[in-house]
């Protein structure tokens, strides 16, 4: 703009300097780029969870009817959710694995507010499916918890990754117990 | 541009909105090298395909309802109560794989040719913008009809983008507008699928004043001289064009009246579960050497990088290969490792296919679980092959730009292969012989 600062009719004609032809530009653009910026934001945000979809953000589950080594799927926000009663056995073998060689590791006493229940979210941290497991006619892979049958993530009885491309554990949502026999996740 | 036009019709309206002279100019006066071969029919063929698949798809938007509930069965209701519903499905549906058939031999075409070379960079770059929209448009046209493959495939494409440092778990809530693949994920993705194939049009203009600015590459790979090296687009290769279509169109009509599903994932006819995973999550076919770039990184971000990066290395193969000869007619260890890539491409599509912990036995030829038999696992074979897709593009043609010795290419493409005489013709004075135009 400064070039055309010689012409007559353009405010200050300096050379180097800026002109009050420049600060208009300035602040025209810097106006626009606001503009633009606070329009695309309500638009962006309309594609993020709706209120609706926030609100059945939390499920109660009762646990009293999963027998030992047994485990059932619920579902949480779209999403399975795992819960496991363990073994004495499976306990012991993720307690003892605590200081195996782990991608993400964790104990597993911060896994679990009682031990004999795990629950997890069921979607394997690589690429979303659901990790085969929960029955017992389905693999539970190499570490005796679950097995991704996508790309081969296994998972072993604390729900921690420990072979495959999943880089984390399987997360444990938040939840409450209700009482001895009733838990609220979410 | 003034043409002069007899029907005063034309003449009246050409005068105000000049369409008939720009038709004219584009078609008659467009002088096109009079050495095209087959190979370059699939231009137009991918043309006529988009055209099919706008039209197939409007009508088929016309009796599809976007929602989780009701998206499976109003498939089913086109299939079996619309009338010739089943012909539209069948008719996108396969129509989805032509068009990436036809793509694809277009991009090896222009691979085989060094299309991608000076001054045309700027074309093969928007022809990759191109590949880049349709395969984000049939991805999410796969999602629509709501079957087991479509709810998980869309489940971890999706989850490819939480392979993002910090942002990722964010950007995949704002894909999915919730915490899974769910119904306001099924509804942006119609809206999307219904728009992108109206972008594509608009970029392939954008592709075609790009190549109309130097015309078309050739066999020969050298630029034409003068007049007699040409001939016009119509009618020479307007008819070309169009027998070339007769013939493609009895290729596509075997599949949507002879073989309408073999093309497809059976899961698909399951509706989607969002709490059972189908055994093999597969993408549909033309997605496989991709997927199996994907599968053979163990690292998820690492994966997610190569694959992305499968396609971003063609933006940048201008500048890779620097051979001065464009044709690979005239390039004997390149036109050795160019097959060898398309028979990569090939075993990638297969190891994309399998599940990554069966066996390929390469006596037998047979492709099986693991029970001991001798072979190679799919995953340390996809592995191999997608060594080599790198290192064609980022090793091997930057090499062979240096060290590789060329054949002697042609004078004009009028004059037959003259012995010596013809050695390196010099392509690097194209643009100044182009400006002949
Ligand atoms: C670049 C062009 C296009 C491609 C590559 C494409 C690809 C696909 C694919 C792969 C499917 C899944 C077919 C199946 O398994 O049933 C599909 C479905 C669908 N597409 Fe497209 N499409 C294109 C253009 C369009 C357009 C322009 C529209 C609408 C205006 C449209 C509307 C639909 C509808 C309604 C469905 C769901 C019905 C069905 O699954 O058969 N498509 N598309
Ligand atoms: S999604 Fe589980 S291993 Fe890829």
């Amino acid at each position: 703009m400064a070039d055309h600062a010689q012409s007559p009719g353009n405010g200050h004609a300096s050379g180097e300097e800026g002109t009050r032809r420049d600060f208009l530009n300035l602040t025209a653009a810097s106006v626009t780029a606001f503009g633009v910026a606070s329009v695309a934001w309500p638009f962006i945000s309309s594609l993020n969870p709706s209120k609706d979809v926030l609100a059945l953000s939390s499920t109660e589950v009762d646990i009293s009817q999963i027998a030992e080594g047994q485990a059932i799927t619920v579902m949480w926000r779209g999403k399975p959710v795992f819960i496991r009663h363990r073994t004495a056995a499976e306990i012991e073998q993720a307690k003892a694995d605590d200081s195996a060689d782990m991608k993400d590791p964790q104990a597993d006493e911060a896994r679990a507010q009682k031990p004999e229940f795990l629950i997890l979210v069921g979607v394997c941290t690589h690429l979303g499916c659901i990790p085969l497991g929960q029955k017992d006619v389905e693999p539970k892979g190499e570490f005796g918890g679950w097995y991704c049958p996508c790309h081969g993530s296994a998972y072993d009885t604390s729900g921690r990754i420990r072979k495959g491309p999943a880089p984390l554990n399987l997360p444990v949502p938040e939840y409450q117990y209700l009482s001895d026999t009733r838990v609220r996740i979410g | 541009m003034a043409a002069n036009f007899k029907n005063p019709v034309i003449r009246w309206i050409d005068h105000r909105l000049p369409v008939f002279s720009y038709l004219h100019h584009e078609a008659n006066e467009y002088p096109t090298p009079k050495n095209l071969s087959y190979w370059w029919n699939f231009g137009s063929l991918a043309g006529f395909m988009l055209l099919v698949m706008i039209v197939s798809g409007i009508f088929l938007a016309m009796q599809y309802t976007p929602h989780v509930d009701h998206a499976f069965n109003s498939v089913e209701r086109i299939m079996r109560d619309v009338n010739y519903g089943w012909l539209l499905r069948y008719i996108h549906m396969n129509g989805a794989s032509m068009f990436f058939i036809v793509v694809y031999i277009h991009i090896f075409r222009g691979l085989y040719y060094g299309s991608y070379k000076a001054p045309r960079e700027l074309l093969w770059q928007i022809g990759v913008v191109i590949l880049l929209l349709m395969m984000a448009t049939a991805f999410m046209g796969y999602v629509l009809p709501w079957g087991q493959m479509s709810f998980w495939g869309a489940t971890v494409i999706t989850n490819l983008f939480s392979a993002i440092p910090w942002v990722g778990d964010s950007i995949v809530t704002l894909l999915w507008g919730g915490f899974s693949v769910d119904n306001p994920t099924l509804n942006r993705f119609f809206s999307l699928h219904y728009l992108l194939p109206f972008v594509i049009l608009g970029v392939v203009m954008l592709h075609v004043v790009a190549l109309h600015r130097f015309g078309s590459n050739n066999p020969i790979g050298i630029d034409t001289k003068g007049p007699q090296d040409t001939i016009p687009f119509h009618p020479y290769y307007t008819v070309k064009d169009l027998f070339g279509l007769g013939v493609f169109l009895i290729f596509y009509a075997y599949w949507v009246f002879y073989a309408p599903v073999t093309l497809g994932d059976p899961v698909n006819f399951v509706p989607a579960n969002p709490l059972s995973t189908p055994e093999h999550i597969v993408p549909e076919w033309y997605f496989l050497p991709f997927y199996a770039i994907l599968r053979s990184i163990p690292d998820k971000l690492m994966g997610v990088i190569a694959m992305f990066a499968a396609i971003a290395v063609l933006f940048i193969l201008p500048w890779l290969d620097r051979s001065p000869v464009r044709s690979g007619a005239y390039r004997p260890a390149f036109k050795l490792f160019f097959w060898m890539l398309v028979f990569d491409c090939a075993i990638l599509t297969i190891c994309g296919k399998h599940a990554p912990d069966w066996i390929w036995s390469p006596f037998s030829f047979s492709i099986a679980p693991d029970t001991g038999q001798a072979g190679i696992s799919i995953i340390s074979m996809g592995q191999l092959a997608t060594t080599y897709y790198f290192a064609y593009f980022l090793v091997i043609l930057p090499l062979l730009s240096i060290f590789e010795k060329t054949k002697p290419v042609p004078l004009s493409i009028s004059r037959p292969v003259l012995g010596a005489g013809g050695a390196h013709a010099s392509i690097a004075q194209a643009p100044q012989q182009m400006e002949k135009f």
